[in-house]
This record gives C-alpha cells, structure tokens and sequence, in this order.
C-alpha cells in the first residue's frame, strides 16, 4: 500500500471510488508488479529446486576445487524443472486443454470469493458450497433420465441452488446474529466433507460394484459437450466472469453491495439492507463455487466423490487475492494458477520435482504480488497505488 | 455451555424491558425448551437403561468398569432442565454469575442425559462412558496455544490468519530438530524458530510493506503447507535416514506428585507431557501480559488507537513486532504438539486445519486469551465426544464427526454473536 493509501483513513463516507485513469497509466504498474513478482517467484522456487537436486548437493562437497559443477548442476536442474513447467502449462494441445480445464473451476470459485470481498464478506467456505453442489448437481446427473440439455441444465440448476443455500447460510448468520462469517464458513466446510462422505456412503449414491466411495457415473445427457477433448463447461467460466462483472459494476445489486463493503454503517444510513447484501452476497458466492465443481462433476471426472473439490475451494482464495478481487484480474489469476498447476504436473513426471512446488511458487507469487512496496523497492518503479480494491479490510468487513 | 460465554450485564429495572432483555428470556426459553423436548424423548427412548463407565480415559485392570442404572439420571437431568424452563419462562432466571452457574448445571445434565442415551441398548461388546478430561486437554492444546497466538498479533493490530501455517511449519521444524538431537525437549526449540520464523514473515510483509493481511494470512497458509510437504518429502523414507531428519522421540507424560493423585481431574489435567503444562503456563502468562503489565497495556493501545499510542511516544511498529514474535513463540509451541507432542513424525498435513479452529477459537472468545482459551476447550470437549461415541455407535459417524463444527456454528450464532475486534485490526499504521 502506498503512502496516500492507507494512512489515516478516516471512516470515510463515500462508498464508491473515483474512477482510476484509464488508459496504460491505470494497468501499467500492476501488469509490471506482476510480471515482477512471477519473476522473483521463479528466482525463490529456483533456490528450492536447487537445493534438493541429488548432483547439486553432491558437487557441493567439492564445491572449493571445482566450484563449476556445481553451478552446471544447479542450472541444469532449474532449466529441466521450469522447462517442463512451461511445455505441461503450454507446450501442447493436450498441455493447454488441461491449463484451461483446471482454470476454469479456479476460475468461477475465485470470482466467488472476489465477489463475497466486494461485500465486505470474507468467504473461506467455497470448499464446502462446492462440496454441496457437487453433491446435487452430480444426483441430478446420474440419477434422472432427461433428454440432453434439458439434464445437463438441470443437473447445472441443482447444484448452483445447493451451494448457493449452503454459501447461503453463513450469510444469514451474519445478518441475523452477528456471527462472523469467517468462523461460520470454515466450520461449514468441514460440515460439507462429513455431508457428502454420508450421503456417499449411502446406497443410492454408490456406485454398483465399487468398493470406493464413487458415485455412479453421470450420464452422457447431463454432461458438458467438449470439442477435441476440451469440455465446454470452460466457457461457462468467462461467461461468469461477464456477468459478475456486470453484477458488481452495472447493477443497482452490485452497487449496494460495493457500498455495504466499503462501509456498511454508510450503507445502511443510505437506506439499504445490509443484511439482503450479506445473504445475496453468500449465496451468488455459493452459486459460483457450486459452479465451479460442476466443470469436475459433468466434465472432467464425471462421477462424485469425496475428493471431487481437491483444493480448490481454497486455491480460490489466493485466486481472487491475486486477482484483486475484480472479475478481469481473477479470470487471469486464474489461467495463472492453472498454468502453474498443470505444469505442476510435468514438473513432477519431467523433472522430479515435487508438485507440491507449484503451490510454492503460487503462494510466492501472491505473497510479492500483494506486497508492492516490496517490489517497488526491488524494481525502483515508482507507480500508482498498485493495491487498487480494498479488499475485506479486517474483522468488521 | 451458555455459561462460557454469556454474562449480558443487565440492570435490574422493574418495569421497563428492553429488547435485550426480552431477546435474552426468548433465547433462553427456546434452549431450555429444546434441551427438556430432546432429554424427555432420550429418556423414554431407553429400553435398556444399564450402562457402565469408567473414571478413567481407557479400560484397564485397576480401573473397571462399574455399572450404573441410567434411569434415575435420565429422570434427573429431565427434572433440571424442566427447573430451567420454568424459571426462563416466568422471567425468574437469575443473572451474573448465579446464572452461569445454573446453566453450567443445565448444560451439564444434558450432557449426563445424553450420554445415558448414547450408552443405552448396546449389544455385545458394550462400550463404557469414559472419562472426557484426557482427551479433552490433549486435542485443546494446539487450539489453544494457537489461540493465544492469534490473541496477542489481532490485540496489538496485527490480524494472524496464518496460524495454520505457523503449526506446520512448527510441527516440521520441531520433529527434524528433536530427530537430528535425538532429544524430544529439542523438538520444542525447533518448533519455537519455526513459529517466530513465519511470525517474522507475517511481521516483515504486514508492518513493513503493509501488505493487506487477510491476504497474508492466506497466503502464509498456502506456502507453508507447500514448503512443509515438500520438504518432507524430501527426506528419504529409507529409515537409516529418516531417523536422523523425521522420526523424533516423544515427549513423554510427567506426573505432577500430589496432584496427579486427585481423581479423575488428576490424571486427565496433570499426568500429560511437558508441552501441556507450558500451554497450561501460557495462558496465565498471556493473560498476565496483556492485562497487568505495562506491556501489555501497550499492546492493547497500538490494536485499538494506535495513532494516540504513537503521541503519548510508543513505537507502535515495535510493540507490534514484539507481539507477532511473542505469538510465533506459541504458535510453533502448538505446531510441536502434532509432531514430538503426539504421534513423532511428521506426516503431511499434520495439523489438518486446526489452525483455522484456533482462529475461530480467538474470534469466539471475543480476543481475550481466556475466552479463546474456553472456545479452545470447548472444541476439544466436542471433538473428543465424538471420538467417544463413535465407540457406542448410537449415531451415524459423519453425524458425530460433524457435531463439533456445528456445536461451533450454534455457539457462535445463539451465544456470542456480535463481536468487536480490536479496533485498528488489520490496519498498518504509518508514522505522519
């Protein structure tokens, strides 16, 4: 944050910012931020990677007689590992289908998150509202016989209805008792893993001859339709990304909501219903994540199983973080995240590097990005207020 | 369990209620309600009221299991809460303190009739109601050192999503520590750098670069588990290795003479490892320090108002860079209980969350060490419960395993409700 940010912010009475400049004075430091932070991101992961290669740490013991080696080994240990982090991100078509399919659920869980931030909401809880979703719109999949885009549609309704009432709930807690949304949601998720491995376990939800908790398979009718191997449900993603965009900006909803989480008293002395903002809020939130698991449940694995979220209620954190919590930055965020997982991936297969560094790395990247004055000191860029949206500015949201 | 939480200091006016006072019979009737509804369909529920129990954690030679008529206690604990009720309803239930006392009472037979039911009508092998303290305290510990931790960073203005992170980090450093000196006590000195050392990130980006530190939080999370994952997996699995990196000694349970003799509480509170009386000391230390010394007072006042802290001459980034250090301090205690406090090696994931509890724990218990202390209790009370009775097999598994996240949402939505952090939390201050 830059000095004429954040000083002495007096409680201030305008919920709505002035409009930035536009043009490349407005996007020209945050891109070069970025670009900045991926870059120190990759030095930091380099020294990792380093110091855990087998060659390096051998030419070491012999670093004083031949200290060549062990630069040799060091950068050829860095080259291979990013090297096939780059082919598994982009290299091929198989490489960018898998990028975009494992963007497109960070992608719709992120602008979740980014949109409960707008609100002054802090949600942790997009694990459990995808958990849920998957749950319903995974039922409706396998369970009923419709005709095709009648099933897929519905399959799509019920799961955004469920995790949209389960998003729902912590928004109703905060508005009714004052419980605060970060403790509600987090004790949801795991409410949501104990709901789904219950209704797993039960009959009609196992699928016939497995041992596993595995839902039977979704049926054709109800998944998405893909081209060359790439399911369609990833255009959803950016047709999300279009309407949160033009919920937050255009409509009268979105602007209460931007003014309940700039200032909720202001809010409500405006005369708008801070409690319809939290619970609208929650549960487009829970609608979003529910939308992101259904790319896994009608399209890359179609079947439900307990692990169906992975991680990525919670990537989706870091996702709208790094995407300051606007739709444009979440939907690059999330192409980053997953480029860097899929090349996570051909990292490990490519190179031996563990996949756990691509979470590193992405965690770095968030950390340098969400800290300019760290790379402004690094670069010697003097810039705007790079911090751009106040996101969810402490515990009173 | 009202009682932890709630003591709305009223005046005793006659006539004029207000709508406090009125919310607060109506919340009070409806539990009371629901806990006579619940232990009255409990009670008539039982065919066979025989159960046994046990003062200890586990069954052994010297200690078993006695048998016990359920029906009585059933009909008792009915009688209490109908007691309860009554009061609530006519307006008659006391206040202040003689109050909490009575809803302790009350949420204490709930319990006792709970168990009656849980532990009834068991076939073969019967399962005995156990003793919960052990247990209780053991999965409190980490919770409530994190607590603490996350106490003194929000007290000072510093908001520490990151104690998540601090356990993993502090679980990882203090098992390869006490693995490389072969010393359990050394592991606590392993998990104490670790924790000051991600307390020392968190200090780094939030006070001097101010970055926004819910995202902090988050992202110190992320890279932790990130880091402690991929350095353990580093580390070979072949044991002639492992032995000198991942597999410590454990502390072991030192028995507090005189003490230790009282029944029941003795074993359960001080028969534990060395990590459970330092948590035990932590508290009292932490409470002392915020609130008795001049220290603390200068915490408090850099959290609330810092720009007034600054006037009167206090170096508000300094004081902050004490409290976050001091809170990594027992954060990385409370990572140390995953590895050489419990089990020894470290395992992915070791503390599975639990630092998103003790931040709960610290919300729920209003910022004050004490309070986060008993939301702290009160999860490992829920979550040993449920380890329990999944031994009884009365209720579904993912019912009871869900209990004590729910019992959480219940607490924080009817109980504690609106809370106030402190007032400059999570907001950098800079000299001017």
């Amino acid at each position: 944050m830059s000095e004429q940010g954040k000083t002495e912010a007096p409680p201030a009475p305008e919920p709505i910012k002035e409009t930035p400049p536009r043009g490349p004075a407005q996007w020209l430091p945050t891109v070069v931020d970025t670009i900045a932070a991926v870059v120190l991101a990759l030095l930091v992961g380099a020294l990792l990677i380093i110091f855990s290669t087998e060659d390096v740490i051998d030419s070491l013991k012999y670093f004083f007689s031949y200290p060549w080696d062990f630069f040799k080994y060091a950068g050829t240990a860095v080259w291979d590992a990013y090297r096939s982090l780059v082919d598994g991100a982009v290299g091929s078509g198989t490489a960018l289908r898998r990028t975009l399919e494992r963007s497109a659920p960070l992608i719709c869980a992120g602008l979740g998150v980014s949109l409960a931030f707008r609100a002054g909401l802090f949600n942790i809880g997009a694990q459990g509202q995808m958990l849920l979703g998957a749950l319903a719109g995974g039922y409706v999949g396998f369970h009923y016989d419709l005709p095709p885009g009648i099933h897929l549609a519905a399959a799509l309704l019920a799961a955004l209805v469920a995790g949209g009432l389960w998003g729902g709930i912590a928004g109703l807690l905060k508005a009714k008792t004052g419980a605060h949304e970060v403790i509600v949601t987090i004790m949801l998720n795991h409410v949501a893993g104990f709901v789904i491995l219950y209704f797993l376990a039960k009959e009609s939800f196992q699928r016939p001859n497995s041992d596993n908790l595995l839902s039977p398979p979704v049926a054709d009718s109800a998944t998405f339709p893909s081209v060359g191997g790439l399911h369609l449900g990833v255009l959803l993603a950016i047709v999300a990304a279009g309407i949160v965009w033009w919920l937050l900006e255009r409509s009268t909803l979105g602007f209460e909501m931007r003014a309940v989480g700039a200032n909720p008293e202001a809010a409500r002395t405006a005369g708008m219903s801070v409690a319809k903002v939290y619970v609208a809020g929650m549960m487009i939130a829970g609608m979003l994540a529910a939308l992101a698991v259904t790319m896994n449940v009608l399209g890359r694995q179609d079947s439900v199983t307990d692990n169906i979220a992975g991680q990525v209620g919670f990537e989706a954190i870091t996702v709208a973080l790094l995407g300051r919590a606007t739709p444009l930055g979440t939907v690059l965020a999330g192409l980053l995240f997953g480029a860097l997982s899929s090349g996570g991936l051909a990292m490990q297969s490519g190179a031996g590097v563990p996949p756990e560094m691509a979470q590193v790395l992405q965690a770095l990247i968030v950390l340098f990005v969400a800290a300019p004055a760290l790379i402004r000191g690094i670069t010697r860029m003097r810039g705007g207020d790079a911090s751009g949206t106040v996101m969810a500015k402490g515990w009173g949201g | 369990m009202s009682a932890l939480v709630e003591a709305p200091p009223t005046q005793d006016v006659p006539q004029v209620r207000d709508r406090a006072d009125v919310a607060r019979q109506i919340r009070l009737v409806v539990v009371f309600g629901l806990a006579l509804v619940l232990l009255l369909w409990m009670t008539l529920d039982i065919k066979d009221p025989n159960v046994t129990y046990l003062l200890t954690e586990k069954r052994s030679k010297d200690s078993p299991p006695k048998p016990l008529d359920g029906t009585w206690v059933s009909w008792i604990t009915v009688a209490i809460s109908a007691v309860a009720l009554v009061l609530a309803a006519v307006n008659r239930y006391p206040r202040r303190w003689l109050g909490g006392i009575l809803s302790l009472v009350v949420g204490l037979s709930f319990y006792a009739g709970f168990l009656m039911w849980a532990y009834a009508d068991q076939e073969g092998f019967a399962a005995s109601i156990a003793n919960p303290l052990p247990g209780t305290v053991r999965i409190a510990a980490p919770i409530v050192l994190g607590a603490l931790a996350g106490c003194l960073c929000e007290r000072a203005g510093v908001i520490n999503i990151a104690i998540e992170g601090q356990f993993l980090m502090g679980a990882f450093f203090a098992s390869v520590a006490a693995s490389l000196a072969y010393s359990a006590e050394m592991g606590l000195v392993g998990g104490i750098v670790a924790g000051v050392l991600m307390a020392s990130l968190l200090g780094v980006f939030a006070l001097r670069y101010q970055m926004n530190q819910v995202v902090l939080g988050v992202v110190l999370v992320a890279l932790a588990t990130g880091l402690t994952t991929f350095l353990a997996g580093q580390i070979p699995t072949d044991p002639a290795v492992k032995q000198y990196f991942n597999d410590p000694p454990i502390l072991k349970p030192i028995s507090i003479p005189g003490l230790a003799d009282i029944p029941v509480i003795g074993p359960a509170l001080f028969q534990q490892n060395l990590l459970i009386y330092v948590m035990y000391g932590s508290v009292v230390l932490v409470t002392f320090l915020l609130f008795q010394t001049r220290w603390g007072l200068r915490v408090r006042s850099v959290g609330e108002h810092p720009k007034a802290a600054d006037t009167v001459g206090i170096n508000v980034n300094r004081v902050r860079w004490q409290a976050v250090l001091l809170g990594g301090v027992f954060a990385g205690l409370g990572g140390a209980l995953y590895t050489v406090g419990s089990t020894g090696a470290f395992d992915r994931d070791a503390s599975a969350g639990t630092g998103f509890i003790a931040l709960a724990a610290v919300i729920m218990g209003r910022w004050h060490p004490v309070g986060a202390t008993f939301a702290g209790v009160f999860f490992g009370f829920m979550w040993n419960l449920q380890n329990q009775l999944s031994f009884a097999g009365k209720l579904p598994t993912e019912l009871l395993g869900a209990a004590p996240y729910l019992a959480t949402i219940v607490a924080v939505a009817g109980f504690v409700g609106r809370v106030r952090p402190p007032a400059a939390d999570g907001e950098p201050y800079v000299k001017g």
